[in-house]
């Protein structure tokens, strides 16, 4: 499909931005609210279909150089390799580590250790998303 | 290590995930396949060892309190079978080499393998009912890579079969979970089998259990379940048919012998009455199969179904000898079903067709293919002091103790059958004048036949090895036999 309409396009470079920010809100949210990777990833997914919709497939992709499957591989190790540190330390697996630390300009946070595996499911939804949608899309 | 369990699990996923990263190098690909596969099998040969000297051991997921978490149990009998994929996957491993292609191997072919044992491990495993689902679902996605992967215009039209019939078996299983979860309030599978046998199994519990046979039956293929397996299975390539017939099928009988033994013990009279009538039937349909057919491989197809009979028929008797036979015979059929599979994969890349009649005379140009044919056949039917034997003297037995005195007789006879259908194929193949084939290298020839020899020598020494193995079978049948030791195991730590 090739599109050339000014508006979507105009539109889309700034709506773009907003959906981005929203799905890093949403990650970031998920700790003990509804949200999470896996919500976060979806929008984080509809924001580059939102592209590939106003754009086409070779801008997205000069503009984005993301190796999919590589990201699915990324997030995957990332989850893995996050849930396995609890074997280096000898308790059960899966199990998470967590403490407060005053961070500048955000002050006192607790930073989990939960948050990393949830950064692979956001990688991983991204991945997986993309592949199906640009596999679907580049078909014609 | 509190997380040993885990290893066999943990290490294919993560080989898997590094092979994502470089799917068009091909060298590259063998060999972290090799190497995670070999670290798998050690992990899982420390896992048994582990197991027999300190018993059942468990760990729950994120230090969460028993009941609440996810738990991943490990007694003998999961640990042997874990064992068992590893090695079997190994040796599929080095026979895809020369005989899966190039094309094959640059689109995911060893990550989807490594995938699928991620799930058959962790459903063999798990000790939660919901998790095993996941591990299902796990295997599932990934034979749906391997079932599809090539894109021949076979393998297209059976893979909609099989990913329509599990489909829908994966819906009935999560209705089945839900209405569990809503009588039992609970998914640990130890914590189920407490309360179970607390409230009693009322009818609609029966009526669970009933459905979770059915389930487990669709992916195991129990008489009348098993229409979609024999052409679905014959479509992809040899190595993943291996694959696919030595692990996949087993999964869900083990999943069956957990049902029956440990969660729904209680109503023998209908549940096992049931399964014992349903695998004698599967045990009749498979005869009849493997002697319809002149394709190699159908006919030792129809012996997966076979076999799945037998193994249910003795879980079915619900004593510690055709408990015992069941493990045995479970055990000995994933190794026994591999070396057949890879066998005929080395016979029909000589002949080039797997049709009987168009092949003979192989006898005089590749005996050793031949005698180990033969041994592999002699495993199959259970002559002593093979490896079928002993499981199924054990079943046997166990159906007279329990006083199923025709079961235990149409069980001995399929044997007879077993045997003539795999002699069938070598009086066809190996017998007789010598036919035009299509040949192959020395190289691709030794490639198969090596890792196919090894999985049938080590057939051999299961079956004389017999007095060896028998306390993990032992320890294995009496887990089955009395659940108590598994739900303690688990929940009072």
């Amino acid at each position: 499909m090739r599109s050339s309409d000014v508006i979507i396009q105009t539109t889309t470079k700034v709506v773009f931005y907003i959906i981005f920010l929203f799905a890093i809100h949403i990650f970031f949210a998920g700790h003990y609210t509804p949200g999470g990777g896996f919500v976060g990833g979806l929008l984080t997914a509809s924001a580059i279909v939102l592209l590939l919709l106003a754009f086409d497939i070779r801008t997205v992709k000069k503009a984005l150089p993301i190796n999919y499957t590589v990201l699915i591989a990324t997030g995957l190790v990332l989850a893995l390799g996050t849930a396995s540190a609890s074997i280096l330390f000898n308790v059960p697996f899966f199990t998470h580590a967590y403490d407060y630390f005053t961070l500048p300009l955000f002050g006192e946070t607790s930073l989990h250790s939960a948050m990393l595996f949830d950064l692979g499911v956001y990688l991983v939804v991204v991945g997986a998303t993309m592949n199906i949608i640009l596999s679907i899309g580049s078909d014609d | 290590m509190i997380n040993l369990l885990l290893f066999p699990v943990l290490i294919p996923f993560l080989t898997a995930m590094i092979l994502m990263f470089f799917p068009k190098r091909v060298s590259a690909q063998r060999t972290v396949t090799v190497i995670g596969m070999i670290a798998s099998v050690i992990s899982s040969a420390i896992l048994l060892y582990t197991v027999m000297r300190d018993g059942v051991q468990a760990v729950t997921l994120g230090s969460w309190p028993a009941p609440f978490g996810i738990t991943m149990v490990s007694d003998p009998l999961s640990a042997g079978l874990v064992l068992t994929s590893n090695l079997i996957t190994l040796a599929i491993v080095f026979y895809s080499f020369r005989s899966i292609g190039a094309g094959r191997e640059k689109h995911f072919y060893y990550p989807a393998m490594m995938f699928m044992l991620t799930g058959v491990n962790g459903a063999f495993t798990t000790g939660d009912i919901f998790n095993l689902f996941v591990f299902f679902e796990v295997l599932l996605m990934a034979s749906y890579v391997l079932i599809v992967l090539g894109g021949e215009k076979r393998q297209l039209r059976e893979s909609i079969k099989y990913i329509l019939v599990n489909i829908v078996s994966s819906a009935f299983f999560v209705t089945t979970v839900a209405m569990l979860y809503s009588v039992t309030g609970t998914l640990n599978m130890a914590d189920i089998a407490a309360k179970v046998s607390e409230i009693g199994q009322s009818g609609i519990l029966t009526v669970i259990a009933v459905m979770l046979i059915l389930v487990f039956g669709l992916k195991g293929a129990i008489f009348p379940l098993y229409f979609w397996l024999p052409s679905s299975y014959a479509a992809p390539p040899v190595p993943v048919l291996a694959l696919f017939g030595a692990l996949l099928t087993k999964v869900g009988v083990y999943a069956i012998m957990r049902t029956v033994t440990l969660l729904f013990p209680h109503d023998p009279g209908f549940t096992h009455e049931m399964l014992m009538i349903l695998s004698i039937l599967t045990v009749v349909a498979g005869c009849i199969g493997a002697l319809a057919y002149f394709d190699l491989k159908q006919i030792v197809i129809y012996n997966i179904i076979i076999a799945v009979g037998v193994i249910l028929f003795g879980v079915s008797q619900m004593n510690m000898a055709g408990l015992e036979g069941a493990v045995f015979y479970l055990i000995h059929d994933m190794f026994i079903k591999a070396g057949l599979f890879m066998l005929i994969g080395v016979i029909i890349a000589i002949t080039g067709t797997s049709n009987l009649r168009e092949m003979g005379g192989l006898l005089k140009t590749y005996p050793a293919l031949a005698w180990t044919w033969l041994v592999a056949a002699f495993g199959l039917a259970g002559i002593p002091p093979l490896s079928g034997f002993f499981g199924k003297l054990l079943i046997t037995q166990g159906a007279f103790e329990a006083g199923n005195l025709w079961g235990g007789i149409i069980i001995l006879a399929s044997s007879l059958i077993v045997l003539l259908s795999v002699i069938r194929i070598f009086i066809h193949a190996f017998w007789g004048e010598p036919k035009p084939v299509k040949g192959t290298s020395k190289q691709i020839y030794r490639g198969l036949f090596v890792p196919a020899a090894l999985i049938t020598a080590l057939t051999v020494f299961y079956g004389v090895g017999t007095e060896w193995l028998r306390p993990v079978m032992f320890d294995a049948a009496e887990i089955l036999h009395q659940p108590s030791i598994y739900i303690d195991a688990v929940l009072k730590e």
